[in-house]
């Protein structure tokens, strides 16, 4: 098995966590292996993992490689692999790989796995797990073809931290076209208006239900309140904000929500699954399939004035029976 | 200008029912797949409204639907998908698990595109969603797309525009919550939707009845696909981990003490 561990550079030249997470999930499978690097900077990255025990460094750095633009770098993915003859590719399953990666595959005649969450060798044998059906079922699987690209999800693995060193890089050639650069990128843009509200590296995600938006003990909506009790509390906890299905469909059908919240917030089926070591769900209710948004939280707790809800029961570690507008208020009051 | 809008979506079990994995002679599969509802898969659903949104504006434009999974599953899920928007579909009668390969999927897929007669590839835009909801994988289209030669792909997409001359501009989700902005010089080109920003279209039984004039004809014509299956990977293991927690139900204490309670735990 001749295995690579691919890795791309971030805009300002260094390794993602995700990257250097790649390189010990590598290290970890105890067979020799190689380091691809593309992007901005790439040969000099070369140098913060030169001391991992790779038996050889191979880049790709230039203009036309330092945005994220799918023809680009799936050529230089491409050659990375040929340049370094290898038939297993490790990579992080960043956005960026996540676009161009299965492209690749196809050119060097691979086959491809995506979120894998746990992987182990015997012998020639790599047998990988994955969810399917929306982080419903978990499969273990292998595959006797070669080459095999694997794309593995983020904060499964310590990220690499040895010493930079001075490192012997292959300085791998790609040749483009026209046609690879007729799309530009042209920036990097918040999803929302009133600020960065999802932090991928935070402690707590904080999951807002459609309970925020409804009317409340006194009859009346209340949802300028809830805004500000939950904008307060994200200012004052550092945590990210996740959000229910019902909380981001209520914008795009036209209705009062609570504005800072997007698509890119919604958790669940059809939204993301986040990891972070705690959850704190308010206002939530829903079965099973939404609740898969925090499959991936280690420790849960909820706010909910049904003990019973689908969100809480059996799902959290705690639920406390009580109304969110005042908890919330005591709570950043005490944060 | 106009545009050739091919949007591959499939039939996956409605969110809301349980699942439960077996084994089959072909491999795993669901308990009950074949009585499972299904839905169309929700990030193609949102590509295919967002299809038709764009046909609406640039005039002369088509939609099709490429759709693969069995025969008479597709038409039960067409009684309500053909109520939303207008498009014509093209089926393919195969398996829509979703632990089939991808490859052998998108192979299917591309070879039904081809086979779309009058296609002009230099107008088309092949939409999809960025993942599907069976497999997750969120390689097809990219499979797609380099089997059809298209070497413009963007995936996560939120929202695009196009402009009179053909260009058009991109929003692609990435991490941390942030867009990555692009512009194309134009079609051909793979968007791979996440959830856009338009809502589920209201029923029309106007479309409906137009669509459906085309839809049992496309059923009638589907071209079988028994080779797509789990292909070169061989499962070990499926399984539905328990996940039940004991869960602590906290009725009894002052608001002042769940929040000291809760900030505690936060601060640990």
């Amino acid at each position: 098995m001749k295995l690579i561990a691919l890795l791309h550079t971030q805009a300002d030249g260094s390794l993602a966590k995700a990257a250097l997470e790649t390189v010990s999930a590598a290290k970890q499978l105890g067979v020799p292996f190689a380091v691809g690097i593309l992007g901005k900077g790439a040969k000099a990255a070369c140098g913060a993992v030169a001391a991992c025990g790779a038996e050889g460094f191979f880049a790709v750095e230039g203009e036309a490689f330092e945005q994220p633009r799918y023809a680009t770098d799936v050529a230089a993915e491409t050659a990375l692999v040929q340049a370094a003859g290898a038939d297993v590719v490790l990579a992080a399953q960043t956005s960026r790989f996540a676009r161009s990666l299965p492209g690749a595959a196809y050119r060097l005649g691979a086959q491809v796995d995506t979120h894998i969450v746990s992987l182990s060798l015997e012998g020639e044998k790599i047998t990988a797990q994955r969810w399917y059906y929306r982080q419903r079922i978990l499969a273990t699987f292998s595959r006797a073809a070669r080459p095999l690209v694997l794309l593995v999800d983020a904060g499964l693995y310590e990220p690499y931290a040895g010493e930079a060193a001075a490192a012997t890089v292959q300085d791998v050639a790609v040749a483009l076209t026209d046609a690879d650069r007729r799309t530009t990128v042209t920036g990097v843009q918040a999803s929302s208006a009133d600020g960065q509200t999802i932090r991928p590296d935070a402690k707590l995600l904080f999951v807002a239900g459609a309970g925020w938006t409804k009317k409340q003990k006194d009859g009346a909506v209340h949802t300028d309140e809830a805004g500000a009790l939950i904008q307060g509390f994200l200012q004052k906890s550092g945590a990210s904000l996740g959000s229910s299905k019902s909380v981001v469909d209520l914008q795009s059908e036209g209705q009062q929500g609570l504005s800072f919240i997007s698509h890119m917030n919604q958790v669940g089926q059809t939204g993301s699954t986040p990891r972070h070591p705690k959850g704190l769900a308010t206002c939530c209710h829903g079965e099973e399939p939404h609740v898969v948004g925090w499959r991936f939280i280690n420790e849960r707790r909820a706010v909910n004035t049904d003990p019973n809800c689908g969100w809480a029961q059996g799902k959290a570690d705690v639920v406390y029976v009580a109304d969110a507008f005042e908890v919330m208020q005591k709570v950043n009051a005490l944060l | 200008m106009s545009l050739q809008i091919v949007v591959c979506g499939s039939l996956v079990p409605d969110p809301l029912q349980t699942l439960e994995p077996v084994q089959t002679p072909n491999g795993p599969g669901l308990k009950n797949e074949t009585m499972l509802p299904s839905v169309l898969d929700p990030w193609a659903a949102c590509a295919l409204y967002e299809a038709a949104h764009l046909a609406e504006q640039v005039a002369g434009s088509q939609v099709y639907l490429v759709s693969l999974g069995p025969k008479a599953k597709l038409q039960q899920l067409m009684m309500s998908v053909a109520q939303k928007v207008p498009f014509q579909l093209v089926a393919v009668d195969g398996s829509a698990s979703g632990f089939t390969d991808s490859a052998l999927v998108a192979e299917e897929l591309a070879k039904a595109i081809e086979a779309i007669p009058g296609l002009d590839k230099s107008k088309l835009l092949l939409f999809g969603g960025c993942a599907s909801a069976s497999h997750d994988a969120g390689v097809t289209l990219q499979l797609v797309g380099e089997r059809l030669g298209i070497r413009d792909l963007f995936t996560g997409v939120d929202e695009l525009k196009v402009n009179a001359d053909g260009s058009f501009s991109v929003l692609e989700r990435m991490e941390g919550g942030c867009y990555q902005a692009s512009t194309c010089q134009g079609a051909p080109a793979v968007i791979a939707w996440a959830t856009g920003s338009l809502p589920e279209p209201p029923n029309n039984p106007r479309v409906g009845m137009a669509n459906m004039r085309l839809v049992m004809p496309a059923l009638m014509k589907a071209k079988p696909a028994p080779q797509v299956g789990v292909g070169g990977i061989a499962y070990d293991k499926t399984e539905v981990p328990a996940q039940k927690r004991d869960t602590r139900v906290v009725k009894d204490l002052s608001t002042d003490e769940i929040a000291k309670e809760i900030v505690e735990w936060i601060n640990q």
